[in-house]
């Protein structure tokens, strides 16, 4: 377990961390989302001891290690731009940290081996990191911080460097990675959809501090209040709350609650619809639908359309608290 | 900047024809007139007891000093790109200061400071031990003119490097010192590697600071480039040019280094 207890960082007037608890479960795969400046990184490198937090305590697994540097924490951590050691070979890389622990020859061998065919780059032992491509870099650099079995595995935005492709494939491969190794990992993220697909729980955090920690489920299904809603997926306002684009249901002729709208736009996304709508009251908004929907509403810019929500409405400028 | 081929032609015609002028008649002169009377003469000249001696003082210095302001910049240049000090740029200032101020007037401040009159004086002279006007002073003296180079070299490099993969050893358990020797110097080894020809060059070939605190006495504290003052004043042209010769060979021969140095940095990175 991972916990981080009233941790306050400021750099000159600006909070970066304003009096921020989270406890982070052993064995689990935990995002801290939020978008940039939200002191997601900071948090990450304060549990490192890459960071000393002005006030607050670390405990990594029982032990107080607040005032512990890096190298005797027990953790692996990797970086958004890879931190490769230039100057020295994949398997130089990756067993930095077994040397510098002065283990045998023999062994390190061994481990190194192992751990490049589990992260994929079996064969580029001799390889220098300019000949590699920046997600063989990256999974490199996560070889190199599981060599010295870590107690806790943290993520800077390890895939913000890459391609959108390769990010998705990096995605998966670190989800069977952790079923299949099970260390504890934080992984920080200012993107939602990495943060859904990846992790068991989510902590959001904005300015500073936590706004929400839960599941993900549950985290988009009841945000904590307007920011959590609007960080995790697009959202629509009507009637004075907010919903789900794809929470919206139309219909062609008046139904209770619903709101008249003249369809502005018809936008087809592949499987998706986006419609725009142009609400009778005031104001637009944007529905999500799926293609058969549209096909069988027979929707066409300028139609008249009920609109209601269809899911959950979250009354604006709630702060509900977290459950 | 976009210019015509004309214009590329004349720029170049007008550097070269500059350094030229500048730079290459007069060494190539030197080392003709060195040459002139023959090898024999040249080398009678330079293994002369004098200029014996000034050849190996003149290493002496460049080996004292050399390293001794390597380990010292290397460890200045880590204090202002990756500590957190206060008043970094009056240091950076005080860094350049050898080369904003006339090596003639560091080697008075020398003398204003460890001389008979100086500051530490009495206390030396109590002591027994002479700064100026022998050894030490001339060590001192090399040392401060040559404290820029390794600075000025290193800084800049370990700035691009940024402090990423030495956060990275660290969070793989590497020690300060492990990390420095593992991660940092291999990254910044050519920067160093130019500092320490640079520093060389700079320690064989001062004269105002040296020549300042050296009291010039025959076969005690005669440098080569003090001995081509030495005997120039003296009439004696012919051994004048070849210790000039000789001290434009060993230049030559550390500029050559730079360049292969250089070329091996390029091919590395």
């Amino acid at each position: 377990m991972i916990s981080a207890t009233a941790v306050t960082k400021h750099y000159g007037d600006f909070a970066a961390l304003d009096d921020v608890s989270v406890d982070i479960e052993s064995g689990s795969l935990t995002a801290l989302l939020g978008p940039s400046g939200s002191g997601k990184s900071t948090l990450l490198r304060v549990i490192a001891g890459l960071e000393t937090p002005d006030a607050g305590t670390v405990v990594l697994e029982g032990a107080d290690v607040t005032n512990l540097p890096p190298q005797k924490r027990g953790i692996g951590f990797v970086f958004q731009h890879y931190a490769a050691f230039k100057h020295l070979s994949v398997r130089e890389n990756v067993a930095f940290g077994l040397k510098v622990r002065k283990r045998p020859k023999a062994e390190i061998r061994a481990k190194v081996d192992e751990l490049l065919g589990i992260v994929g780059l079996a064969g580029y032992q001799e390889r220098y990191p300019s000949q590699l491509s920046g997600g063989q870099r990256q999974r490199m650099a996560l070889a190199r911080a599981l060599a010295v079995e870590p107690r806790v595995l943290l993520l800077d935005e390890p895939f913000g460097a890459l391609d959108a492709n390769v990010r998705a494939e990096l995605r998966a491969w670190l989800r069977r990675l952790h079923e299949e190794v099970h260390v504890t990992t934080v992984l920080v993220t200012h993107d939602q959809e990495e943060a859904m697909e990846l992790a068991d729980r989510i902590v959001v955090l904005n300015q500073g501090r936590i706004e929400q920690t839960g599941a993900p489920q549950e985290i988009y299904d009841a945000p904590a209040n307007d920011f959590v809603m609007g960080f995790l997926g697009p959202v629509a306002r009507l009637g004075g709350g907010l919903v789900r684009p794809h929470d919206l249901i139309l219909a062609q002729h008046p139904t209770d609650g619903a709101i008249e709208a003249q369809v502005e736009r018809v936008v087809h996304l592949g499987f998706e619809v986006r419609v725009e709508l142009e609400l009778a009251g005031d104001g637009e908004l944007a529905a999500q639908l799926t293609r058969h929907e549209v096909d069988e509403l027979e929707l066409h810019e300028g139609d008249i359309v009920y609109v209601k929500p269809g899911g959950r409405v979250h009354p604006e400028g709630s702060a509900l608290t977290a459950a | 900047m976009i210019v015509s081929r004309r214009g590329t032609l004349g720029l170049r015609v007008i550097a070269l024809g500059y350094l030229a002028v500048l730079l290459l008649i007069p060494v190539g002169v030197v080392l003709y007139r060195t040459l002139e009377p023959g090898l024999g003469e040249v080398w009678r000249s330079i293994t002369t007891p004098a200029a014996v001696h000034a050849f190996w003082l003149t290493i002496e210095l460049a080996a004292i000093a050399v390293p001794l302001t390597t380990a010292f910049g290397i460890l200045t240049a880590l204090v202002l790109v990756r500590g957190r000090v206060r008043g970094k740029r009056v240091i950076e200032a005080f860094i350049d200061l050898p080369f904003a101020v006339s090596p003639v007037v560091i080697g008075l401040a020398l003398v204003l400071l460890y001389g008979r009159q100086g500051w530490f004086g009495p206390w030396l002279a109590d002591h027994g031990i002479q700064i100026i006007f022998s050894v030490p002073g001339m060590v001192l003296a090399t040392i401060f003119v040559c404290v820029p180079f390794v600075v000025r070299e290193v800084a800049p490099v370990l700035r691009e490097i940024g402090d990423e993969q030495e956060q990275a050893a660290a969070t793989l358990g590497a020690s300060r010192w492990q990390t420095f020797w593992r991660i940092t110097m291999p990254a910044i080894r050519w920067g160093v590697a130019y500092g320490v020809v640079l520093s060389t060059a700079r320690a064989i070939g001062e004269f105002g600071a040296v020549s300042v605190v050296s009291g010039k006495i025959a076969g005690e504290t005669i440098t080569l480039p003090l001995l081509v003052e030495n005997r120039f004043n003296n009439f004696d042209l012919a051994g004048a040019y070849a210790a000039s010769g000789l001290l434009a060979v060993i230049a030559l021969g550390t500029l050559l280094a730079m360049t292969l140095l250089q070329r091996k940095g390029d091919s590395a990175t």
